[in-house]
Protein backbone atom coordinates (compact mmCIF):
# COMPACT_ATOMS: atom_id res chain seq x y z
CA UNK A 1 0.00 0.00 0.00
CA UNK A 2 1.38 3.43 -0.86
CA UNK A 3 1.45 6.27 1.18
CA UNK A 4 -1.00 9.42 -0.12
CA UNK A 5 2.12 12.09 -0.57
CA UNK A 6 -0.80 15.06 -0.26
CA UNK A 7 -1.29 13.78 3.32
CA UNK A 8 2.53 13.80 4.03
CA UNK A 9 3.24 16.20 7.36
CA UNK A 10 -0.39 16.98 7.74
CA UNK A 11 -1.60 17.67 11.37
CA UNK A 12 -4.47 15.64 12.80
CA UNK A 13 -6.71 13.02 11.27
CA UNK A 14 -8.72 13.98 7.50
CA UNK A 15 -12.22 14.18 8.36
CA UNK A 16 -12.98 15.78 4.59
CA UNK A 17 -11.40 14.72 1.31
CA UNK A 18 -12.45 16.88 -1.48
CA UNK A 19 -11.50 17.30 -5.00
CA UNK A 20 -12.94 20.14 -6.72
CA UNK A 21 -13.19 20.16 -10.29
CA UNK A 22 -11.59 22.49 -12.48
CA UNK A 23 -13.65 25.93 -12.64
CA UNK A 24 -16.11 24.75 -9.63
CA UNK A 25 -16.87 26.42 -6.10
CA UNK A 26 -16.28 25.15 -3.00
CA UNK A 27 -17.82 25.65 0.28
CA UNK A 28 -16.98 24.04 3.89
CA UNK A 29 -17.06 24.91 7.56
CA UNK A 30 -13.71 24.81 9.13
CA UNK A 31 -13.69 24.62 12.81
CA UNK A 32 -11.37 26.27 15.54
CA UNK A 33 -7.86 24.38 15.14
CA UNK A 34 -9.19 22.60 12.17
CA UNK A 35 -6.45 22.70 9.41
CA UNK A 36 -7.48 22.65 5.78
CA UNK A 37 -4.74 21.91 3.24
CA UNK A 38 -5.19 22.69 -0.82
CA UNK A 39 -3.09 20.88 -2.89
CA UNK A 40 -2.41 22.13 -6.52
CA UNK A 41 -2.68 18.87 -8.11
CA UNK A 42 -1.53 20.15 -11.43
CA UNK A 43 0.60 22.98 -10.90
CA UNK A 44 0.25 27.08 -11.08
CA UNK A 45 -4.16 26.50 -10.22
CA UNK A 46 -5.57 29.66 -8.88
CA UNK A 47 -7.33 28.91 -5.53
CA UNK A 48 -9.63 32.06 -5.28
CA UNK A 49 -10.26 32.05 -1.25
CA UNK A 50 -12.36 33.87 0.94
CA UNK A 51 -13.37 33.36 5.00
CA UNK A 52 -16.33 34.47 6.90
CA UNK A 53 -16.50 33.81 10.69
CA UNK A 54 -18.83 31.24 11.13
CA UNK A 55 -20.61 32.99 13.78
CA UNK A 56 -20.84 36.92 12.19
CA UNK A 57 -20.87 36.70 8.55
CA UNK A 58 -20.30 40.45 7.97
CA UNK A 59 -17.01 39.69 9.89
CA UNK A 60 -14.64 38.46 6.94
CA UNK A 61 -11.34 38.12 5.62
CA UNK A 62 -9.22 41.59 4.69
CA UNK A 63 -6.57 41.63 2.41
CA UNK A 64 -5.98 45.09 3.44
CA UNK A 65 -5.86 44.59 7.27
CA UNK A 66 -3.64 41.56 6.60
CA UNK A 67 -0.96 42.89 4.22
CA UNK A 68 -1.33 46.07 6.76
CA UNK A 69 -0.86 44.28 10.10
CA UNK A 70 2.41 42.12 8.55
CA UNK A 71 3.76 45.09 6.40
CA UNK A 72 4.20 43.02 2.81
CA UNK A 73 2.16 42.17 0.38
CA UNK A 74 2.96 38.50 0.06
CA UNK A 75 1.25 35.72 2.27
CA UNK A 76 3.64 33.00 3.35
CA UNK A 77 4.14 30.49 6.01
CA UNK A 78 3.17 32.16 9.14
CA UNK A 79 1.07 35.03 7.61
CA UNK A 80 -2.09 35.65 9.88
CA UNK A 81 -5.34 36.15 7.68
CA UNK A 82 -6.97 39.15 9.32
CA UNK A 83 -10.64 40.02 9.47
CA UNK A 84 -11.90 43.71 8.54
CA UNK A 85 -12.20 43.48 12.85
CA UNK A 86 -8.69 42.86 13.13
CA UNK A 87 -9.09 39.44 14.23
CA UNK A 88 -6.97 36.60 13.23
CA UNK A 89 -8.90 33.98 11.02
CA UNK A 90 -6.76 31.80 9.44
CA UNK A 91 -2.84 31.30 10.01
CA UNK A 92 -0.64 29.36 7.09
CA UNK A 93 1.14 26.62 9.20
CA UNK A 94 3.07 25.54 6.49
CA UNK A 95 3.08 26.12 2.62
CA UNK A 96 5.59 24.28 -0.24
CA UNK A 97 5.09 27.68 -2.14
CA UNK A 98 6.96 30.56 -1.67
CA UNK A 99 4.42 32.94 -1.60
CA UNK A 100 0.78 33.83 -2.28
CA UNK A 101 -1.27 36.61 -3.95
CA UNK A 102 -3.71 38.06 -2.23
CA UNK A 103 -3.93 41.52 -4.24
CA UNK A 104 -5.21 40.66 -7.33
CA UNK A 105 -8.69 39.99 -6.53
CA UNK A 106 -10.83 37.37 -8.36
CA UNK A 107 -11.80 37.59 -11.97
CA UNK A 108 -15.56 38.42 -12.91
CA UNK A 109 -17.27 38.25 -16.10
CA UNK A 110 -17.28 42.55 -16.08
CA UNK A 111 -13.77 42.71 -15.06
CA UNK A 112 -12.95 40.19 -18.24
CA UNK A 113 -15.25 42.61 -20.57
CA UNK A 114 -11.87 45.13 -19.52
CA UNK A 115 -8.92 43.06 -19.26
CA UNK A 116 -9.55 40.95 -22.68
CA UNK A 117 -12.44 42.00 -24.14
CA UNK A 118 -16.41 42.23 -24.35
CA UNK A 119 -16.42 38.48 -26.11
CA UNK A 120 -15.19 36.89 -22.71
CA UNK A 121 -18.51 38.00 -20.94
CA UNK A 122 -20.04 35.11 -21.03
CA UNK A 123 -16.92 32.68 -20.08
CA UNK A 124 -17.49 31.25 -16.38
CA UNK A 125 -15.52 33.34 -13.49
CA UNK A 126 -14.81 33.42 -10.25
CA UNK A 127 -17.03 35.71 -8.60
CA UNK A 128 -20.11 33.63 -10.36
CA UNK A 129 -18.49 30.82 -8.02
CA UNK A 130 -17.91 32.71 -5.43
CA UNK A 131 -22.08 34.06 -5.97
CA UNK A 132 -22.86 30.49 -6.17
CA UNK A 133 -21.78 29.03 -3.22
CA UNK A 134 -22.00 32.06 -1.01
CA UNK A 135 -26.14 32.25 -1.96
CA UNK A 136 -26.62 28.83 -0.61
CA UNK A 137 -26.07 30.70 2.85
CA UNK A 138 -27.87 33.77 2.42
CA UNK A 139 -24.91 35.87 1.27
CA UNK A 140 -24.72 37.97 -1.71
CA UNK A 141 -23.03 40.36 -3.66
CA UNK A 142 -22.07 42.52 -0.83
CA UNK A 143 -20.40 39.87 1.12
CA UNK A 144 -17.63 39.69 -2.03
CA UNK A 145 -14.79 41.76 -0.91
CA UNK A 146 -11.12 40.94 -1.71
CA UNK A 147 -9.57 37.43 -1.68
CA UNK A 148 -6.48 35.54 -1.32
CA UNK A 149 -5.48 33.69 -4.69
CA UNK A 150 -3.12 30.28 -3.36
CA UNK A 151 -0.77 29.91 -5.92
CA UNK A 152 -1.13 32.64 -7.97
CA UNK A 153 2.10 34.82 -8.26
CA UNK A 154 1.10 39.05 -8.45
CA UNK A 155 4.96 40.75 -7.76
CA UNK A 156 4.64 44.86 -7.67
CA UNK A 157 7.68 46.50 -9.43
CA UNK A 158 9.09 49.71 -8.73
CA UNK A 159 6.99 51.72 -11.08
CA UNK A 160 3.92 50.04 -9.51
CA UNK A 161 3.49 47.91 -12.42
CA UNK A 162 1.61 44.85 -11.11
CA UNK A 163 0.60 41.40 -13.39
CA UNK A 164 -0.24 37.93 -12.98
CA UNK A 165 2.73 36.42 -13.89
CA UNK A 166 3.84 32.90 -14.29
CA UNK A 167 3.03 30.92 -11.49
CA UNK A 168 5.05 29.65 -8.94
CA UNK A 169 3.85 26.54 -8.14
CA UNK A 170 4.07 22.97 -9.70
CA UNK A 171 2.07 19.35 -9.53
CA UNK A 172 1.41 18.41 -5.70
CA UNK A 173 2.70 21.57 -4.38
CA UNK A 174 0.47 22.42 -0.87
CA UNK A 175 -0.55 25.14 1.66
CA UNK A 176 -2.00 24.58 4.94
CA UNK A 177 -4.27 26.72 7.21
CA UNK A 178 -5.15 26.97 10.53
CA UNK A 179 -8.46 27.80 11.50
CA UNK A 180 -8.33 30.44 14.42
CA UNK A 181 -11.95 31.06 14.77
CA UNK A 182 -15.08 28.52 12.90
CA UNK A 183 -14.76 29.98 9.37
CA UNK A 184 -16.68 29.14 6.24
CA UNK A 185 -14.49 28.95 3.37
CA UNK A 186 -15.72 29.53 -0.27
CA UNK A 187 -13.18 29.01 -2.53
CA UNK A 188 -13.53 29.04 -6.24
CA UNK A 189 -10.93 27.09 -8.30
CA UNK A 190 -10.11 29.46 -11.05
CA UNK A 191 -11.98 28.97 -14.21
CA UNK A 192 -9.78 31.72 -16.32
CA UNK A 193 -8.84 30.60 -19.41
CA UNK A 194 -7.25 34.15 -20.80
CA UNK A 195 -4.24 34.01 -18.56
CA UNK A 196 -0.78 32.36 -19.34
CA UNK A 197 -0.21 31.74 -15.80
CA UNK A 198 -2.03 28.63 -15.85
CA UNK A 199 -1.50 27.71 -19.55
CA UNK A 200 -4.92 28.86 -20.33
CA UNK A 201 -5.60 25.39 -18.68
CA UNK A 202 -7.90 25.37 -15.18
CA UNK A 203 -7.23 22.02 -13.19
CA UNK A 204 -8.67 20.30 -10.23
CA UNK A 205 -7.14 21.29 -6.76
CA UNK A 206 -7.72 18.73 -3.73
CA UNK A 207 -9.11 20.10 -0.43
CA UNK A 208 -8.25 18.24 2.48
CA UNK A 209 -9.72 18.79 6.18
CA UNK A 210 -8.05 17.62 9.20
CA UNK A 211 -9.12 17.40 12.87
CA UNK B 1 -30.16 75.07 37.95
CA UNK B 2 -28.69 77.77 35.79
CA UNK B 3 -30.76 80.30 33.91
CA UNK B 4 -30.45 78.38 30.60
CA UNK B 5 -31.69 74.67 32.11
CA UNK B 6 -34.34 76.45 34.31
CA UNK B 7 -36.11 78.00 31.50
CA UNK B 8 -36.84 76.72 27.58
CA UNK B 9 -36.91 79.91 26.01
CA UNK B 10 -33.43 81.11 27.61
CA UNK B 11 -32.01 77.23 26.10
CA UNK B 12 -33.58 78.33 22.54
CA UNK B 13 -31.91 81.85 22.82
CA UNK B 14 -28.68 80.10 24.00
CA UNK B 15 -28.84 77.64 21.48
CA UNK B 16 -29.89 80.71 18.94
CA UNK B 17 -27.19 82.40 19.54
CA UNK B 18 -24.46 79.67 18.53
CA UNK B 19 -25.93 80.03 15.08
CA UNK B 20 -23.72 81.32 12.22
CA UNK B 21 -20.54 80.43 14.15
CA UNK B 22 -17.77 79.78 12.40
CA UNK B 23 -14.78 77.05 12.88
CA UNK B 24 -12.27 76.05 10.32
CA UNK B 25 -13.79 72.23 9.80
CA UNK B 26 -17.43 72.82 8.63
CA UNK B 27 -19.81 72.71 5.63
CA UNK B 28 -20.59 75.42 4.02
CA UNK B 29 -24.41 75.34 3.38
CA UNK B 30 -24.97 77.33 0.99
CA UNK B 31 -21.50 76.14 -0.28
CA UNK B 32 -18.59 79.02 -0.75
CA UNK B 33 -15.36 78.49 -2.34
CA UNK B 34 -13.17 81.78 -3.65
CA UNK B 35 -10.82 79.23 -5.40
CA UNK B 36 -13.03 77.76 -8.10
CA UNK B 37 -11.48 77.25 -11.49
CA UNK B 38 -11.80 79.73 -14.07
CA UNK B 39 -14.55 77.76 -16.17
CA UNK B 40 -16.35 77.35 -13.30
CA UNK B 41 -19.35 79.30 -12.09
CA UNK B 42 -19.91 79.90 -8.57
CA UNK B 43 -23.91 78.45 -8.96
CA UNK B 44 -22.25 75.46 -9.97
CA UNK B 45 -20.36 74.64 -6.50
CA UNK B 46 -22.32 71.45 -4.87
CA UNK B 47 -20.08 71.14 -1.99
CA UNK B 48 -18.05 72.51 0.08
CA UNK B 49 -16.51 71.24 3.95
CA UNK B 50 -13.68 71.00 5.52
CA UNK B 51 -13.55 67.72 7.37
CA UNK B 52 -12.34 67.86 10.75
CA UNK B 53 -8.95 65.79 11.91
CA UNK B 54 -10.40 62.04 12.69
CA UNK B 55 -13.35 63.09 10.76
CA UNK B 56 -15.66 62.15 7.99
CA UNK B 57 -17.84 63.04 5.42
CA UNK B 58 -20.03 61.51 2.80
CA UNK B 59 -22.11 62.97 -0.53
CA UNK B 60 -23.89 61.52 -3.35
CA UNK B 61 -22.53 63.12 -6.94
CA UNK B 62 -24.15 63.58 -10.04
CA UNK B 63 -21.95 61.98 -13.19
CA UNK B 64 -20.09 64.83 -14.46
CA UNK B 65 -19.32 65.86 -10.62
CA UNK B 66 -16.27 66.96 -9.85
CA UNK B 67 -14.75 66.59 -6.23
CA UNK B 68 -11.19 68.15 -5.51
CA UNK B 69 -9.46 67.61 -2.39
CA UNK B 70 -6.86 69.55 -0.44
CA UNK B 71 -4.70 68.21 2.55
CA UNK B 72 -5.02 71.66 3.98
CA UNK B 73 -1.73 71.50 6.02
CA UNK B 74 0.00 68.73 4.73
CA UNK B 75 -1.01 66.08 6.87
CA UNK B 76 -4.08 64.46 5.90
CA UNK B 77 -5.16 60.96 4.37
CA UNK B 78 -8.66 60.56 2.37
CA UNK B 79 -9.39 57.12 3.45
CA UNK B 80 -11.99 57.03 0.09
CA UNK B 81 -14.93 54.53 -0.77
CA UNK B 82 -17.50 54.72 -3.73
CA UNK B 83 -20.66 53.11 -4.39
CA UNK B 84 -22.60 53.03 -7.56
CA UNK B 85 -25.43 55.68 -6.00
CA UNK B 86 -28.91 54.13 -7.45
CA UNK B 87 -27.47 50.49 -6.93
CA UNK B 88 -24.73 50.41 -4.00
CA UNK B 89 -24.40 46.59 -4.15
CA UNK B 90 -22.00 48.31 -7.15
CA UNK B 91 -18.55 49.80 -5.54
CA UNK B 92 -15.15 50.46 -5.69
CA UNK B 93 -13.15 47.13 -6.05
CA UNK B 94 -9.46 48.18 -5.98
CA UNK B 95 -7.96 44.77 -6.81
CA UNK B 96 -9.58 45.31 -10.11
CA UNK B 97 -8.45 48.94 -10.00
CA UNK B 98 -4.85 48.17 -9.72
CA UNK B 99 -5.53 44.65 -12.05
CA UNK B 100 -7.18 46.12 -14.82
CA UNK B 101 -4.38 49.12 -15.58
CA UNK B 102 -1.75 47.10 -15.05
CA UNK B 103 -0.12 49.23 -12.14
CA UNK B 104 -1.06 50.12 -8.70
CA UNK B 105 0.43 53.58 -7.89
CA UNK B 106 -2.58 56.14 -8.92
CA UNK B 107 -1.68 59.29 -10.74
CA UNK B 108 -3.89 61.51 -12.91
CA UNK B 109 -5.35 59.62 -15.51
CA UNK B 110 -5.40 56.59 -13.53
CA UNK B 111 -9.56 54.95 -12.72
CA UNK B 112 -11.36 54.04 -10.36
CA UNK B 113 -13.11 50.80 -10.77
CA UNK B 114 -16.43 49.41 -9.64
CA UNK B 115 -17.06 45.40 -9.57
CA UNK B 116 -18.85 45.42 -12.22
CA UNK B 117 -16.55 46.67 -15.03
CA UNK B 118 -17.41 50.28 -14.88
CA UNK B 119 -15.19 53.66 -13.86
CA UNK B 120 -16.88 54.90 -11.14
CA UNK B 121 -14.47 57.56 -10.85
CA UNK B 122 -11.24 59.25 -12.69
CA UNK B 123 -8.79 61.16 -11.39
CA UNK B 124 -8.21 64.85 -13.02
CA UNK B 125 -5.54 66.39 -11.72
CA UNK B 126 -2.84 64.98 -8.74
CA UNK B 127 0.03 66.90 -7.55
CA UNK B 128 0.50 64.88 -4.85
CA UNK B 129 1.28 61.44 -6.24
CA UNK B 130 1.44 60.06 -2.75
CA UNK B 131 -1.54 57.74 -2.51
CA UNK B 132 -2.15 53.71 -1.23
CA UNK B 133 -4.44 51.25 -3.23
CA UNK B 134 -3.05 48.14 -0.29
CA UNK B 135 -3.27 48.98 3.25
CA UNK B 136 -6.40 49.95 3.66
CA UNK B 137 -7.53 51.74 6.68
CA UNK B 138 -7.15 51.13 10.68
CA UNK B 139 -10.00 49.79 12.65
CA UNK B 140 -10.94 50.01 16.68
CA UNK B 141 -8.10 47.28 17.55
CA UNK B 142 -5.44 48.24 15.59
CA UNK B 143 -5.79 51.63 17.30
CA UNK B 144 -6.30 50.22 20.95
CA UNK B 145 -3.15 49.08 19.88
CA UNK B 146 -0.76 51.92 18.82
CA UNK B 147 -2.97 54.50 20.61
CA UNK B 148 -4.05 52.55 23.55
CA UNK B 149 -7.43 53.53 22.40
CA UNK B 150 -9.26 53.27 19.16
CA UNK B 151 -13.34 53.62 20.20
CA UNK B 152 -15.28 55.77 17.24
CA UNK B 153 -16.64 58.15 20.56
CA UNK B 154 -12.94 58.18 21.89
CA UNK B 155 -9.94 60.11 21.32
CA UNK B 156 -8.51 58.41 18.49
CA UNK B 157 -11.87 57.36 16.43
CA UNK B 158 -10.22 54.76 13.74
CA UNK B 159 -11.36 55.02 10.04
CA UNK B 160 -12.97 51.78 9.64
CA UNK B 161 -15.91 52.74 12.18
CA UNK B 162 -15.56 56.10 10.67
CA UNK B 163 -16.72 54.44 6.74
CA UNK B 164 -19.00 52.64 8.55
CA UNK B 165 -21.13 55.87 9.69
CA UNK B 166 -20.70 57.44 6.22
CA UNK B 167 -22.06 54.43 4.78
CA UNK B 168 -25.10 54.32 7.24
CA UNK B 169 -26.20 57.73 6.62
CA UNK B 170 -27.02 55.95 3.36
CA UNK B 171 -29.07 52.70 4.57
CA UNK B 172 -25.91 50.85 4.44
CA UNK B 173 -23.99 48.38 6.97
CA UNK B 174 -20.77 46.72 7.92
CA UNK B 175 -20.87 44.06 4.86
CA UNK B 176 -20.73 47.38 2.30
CA UNK B 177 -17.69 48.45 4.31
CA UNK B 178 -15.43 47.58 0.91
CA UNK B 179 -11.62 47.64 0.90
CA UNK B 180 -11.12 51.50 0.30
CA UNK B 181 -8.04 53.52 -1.15
CA UNK B 182 -5.86 56.38 1.01
CA UNK B 183 -4.95 59.60 -0.90
CA UNK B 184 -2.00 61.91 0.63
CA UNK B 185 -0.35 58.77 2.11
CA UNK B 186 1.33 56.46 0.23
CA UNK B 187 3.52 53.08 -0.02
CA UNK B 188 6.03 51.60 -2.25
CA UNK B 189 6.22 48.38 -2.69
CA UNK B 190 9.55 46.60 -2.67
CA UNK B 191 10.59 43.96 -4.79
CA UNK B 192 9.70 41.13 -1.92
CA UNK B 193 6.67 42.46 -1.02
CA UNK B 194 7.55 44.92 1.67
CA UNK B 195 4.86 48.14 1.96
CA UNK B 196 7.54 51.27 3.12
CA UNK B 197 4.84 53.96 3.93
CA UNK B 198 5.31 57.21 2.32
CA UNK B 199 2.99 59.23 5.17
CA UNK B 200 5.06 62.92 5.03
CA UNK B 201 3.89 65.12 6.16
CA UNK B 202 3.80 66.67 2.88
CA UNK B 203 4.25 70.83 1.67
CA UNK B 204 0.76 71.67 2.50
CA UNK B 205 -2.30 72.97 0.15
CA UNK B 206 -1.99 69.68 -2.51
CA UNK B 207 -4.71 68.55 -3.72
CA UNK B 208 -6.27 65.68 -5.96
CA UNK B 209 -9.35 66.52 -8.34
CA UNK B 210 -11.83 63.71 -9.40
CA UNK B 211 -14.47 63.38 -11.68
CA UNK B 212 -17.52 61.14 -10.87
CA UNK B 213 -18.21 58.80 -14.26
CA UNK B 214 -21.26 57.55 -12.81
CA UNK B 215 -23.46 58.60 -10.07
CA UNK B 216 -22.00 57.94 -7.24
CA UNK B 217 -22.05 57.95 -3.35
CA UNK B 218 -18.85 58.93 -1.98
CA UNK B 219 -17.79 58.49 1.75
CA UNK B 220 -14.45 59.93 3.11
CA UNK B 221 -12.75 59.22 6.75
CA UNK B 222 -10.11 61.14 7.37
CA UNK B 223 -7.74 59.62 9.99
CA UNK B 224 -4.25 58.57 10.33
CA UNK B 225 -2.86 56.23 7.85
CA UNK B 226 -2.45 52.83 9.52
CA UNK B 227 0.88 52.30 8.98
CA UNK B 228 1.61 55.80 10.00
CA UNK B 229 4.69 55.25 12.14
CA UNK B 230 4.36 57.96 14.43
CA UNK B 231 3.84 57.34 18.07
CA UNK B 232 1.10 60.41 18.25
CA UNK B 233 -2.19 60.20 16.77
CA UNK B 234 -1.59 62.61 13.51
CA UNK B 235 -3.65 64.33 11.19
CA UNK B 236 -4.75 67.54 9.91
CA UNK B 237 -8.35 68.73 8.47
CA UNK B 238 -8.91 68.10 4.49
CA UNK B 239 -10.72 70.09 2.18
CA UNK B 240 -13.60 68.82 -0.04
CA UNK B 241 -15.14 70.82 -2.78
CA UNK B 242 -17.46 69.60 -5.68
CA UNK B 243 -18.54 71.17 -8.39
CA UNK B 244 -21.39 70.46 -11.45
CA UNK B 245 -19.53 69.42 -15.04
CA UNK B 246 -20.09 67.97 -17.98
CA UNK B 247 -20.67 64.01 -18.94
CA UNK B 248 -17.03 62.85 -19.86
CA UNK B 249 -17.26 63.08 -24.12
CA UNK B 250 -16.26 60.45 -26.32
CA UNK B 251 -12.98 62.39 -27.43
CA UNK B 252 -12.29 62.80 -23.38
CA UNK B 253 -8.63 61.69 -23.22
CA UNK B 254 -8.55 60.09 -20.07
CA UNK B 255 -11.74 57.71 -21.23
CA UNK B 256 -9.63 56.78 -24.90
CA UNK B 257 -5.96 56.54 -22.74
CA UNK B 258 -5.39 52.76 -22.75
CA UNK B 259 -7.37 49.65 -24.44
CA UNK B 260 -8.87 48.55 -20.90
CA UNK B 261 -9.96 51.92 -19.20
CA UNK B 262 -12.13 53.20 -22.75
CA UNK B 263 -13.87 49.58 -22.16
CA UNK B 264 -14.96 50.74 -18.82
CA UNK B 265 -16.33 54.14 -20.05
CA UNK B 266 -18.02 52.08 -22.95
CA UNK B 267 -19.78 49.80 -19.90
CA UNK B 268 -20.63 53.08 -18.32
CA UNK B 269 -22.20 55.01 -21.30
CA UNK B 270 -23.78 51.16 -21.91
CA UNK B 271 -25.07 51.01 -18.50
CA UNK B 272 -26.91 55.08 -19.27
CA UNK B 273 -28.49 54.25 -22.37
CA UNK B 274 -31.63 54.50 -20.83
Amino acid sequence: MSADPHLSGLTGTPIHDEIVPARAPWLHTVKAGQTLRIVDLEGNQAVDFMIYAAADDAERYSAQDTVSAQGNLFLRGGSVLLSNEGNPMMTITGTSVEYHDTIGGACSCESNTLRYGHHTKSQHACVENFLEANLAQGRGKRDIVSNINFFMNVPVEADGALGIVDGISAPGLLVDLRAEMDVIVAVSNCPQINNPCNAFNPTPVRMIVAA
Amino acid sequence: MSQILANPLAARDHARAMGGTQVETMPIIPPVASDLPEDVAAEDLLWEETIAAGGYATRRLARGARLRLIDLQGDACASLMLFNAEMPTERLNVADTVKIQWNAYLEAGKLLLSDMGRVLMSILEDDAETHDTFCGTSNEAVNTRKYGEGRNSGAFPNGRDRLLLGAAKHGLGRRDVHPCINLFKGTRIEADGTITPVIGPFDAGRSVVLRAEMDVIVVIANCPHVLDPREAWSISPLRVSAWRGAVTPTQDPIRNATPEGLRAFQNVEDYYRR
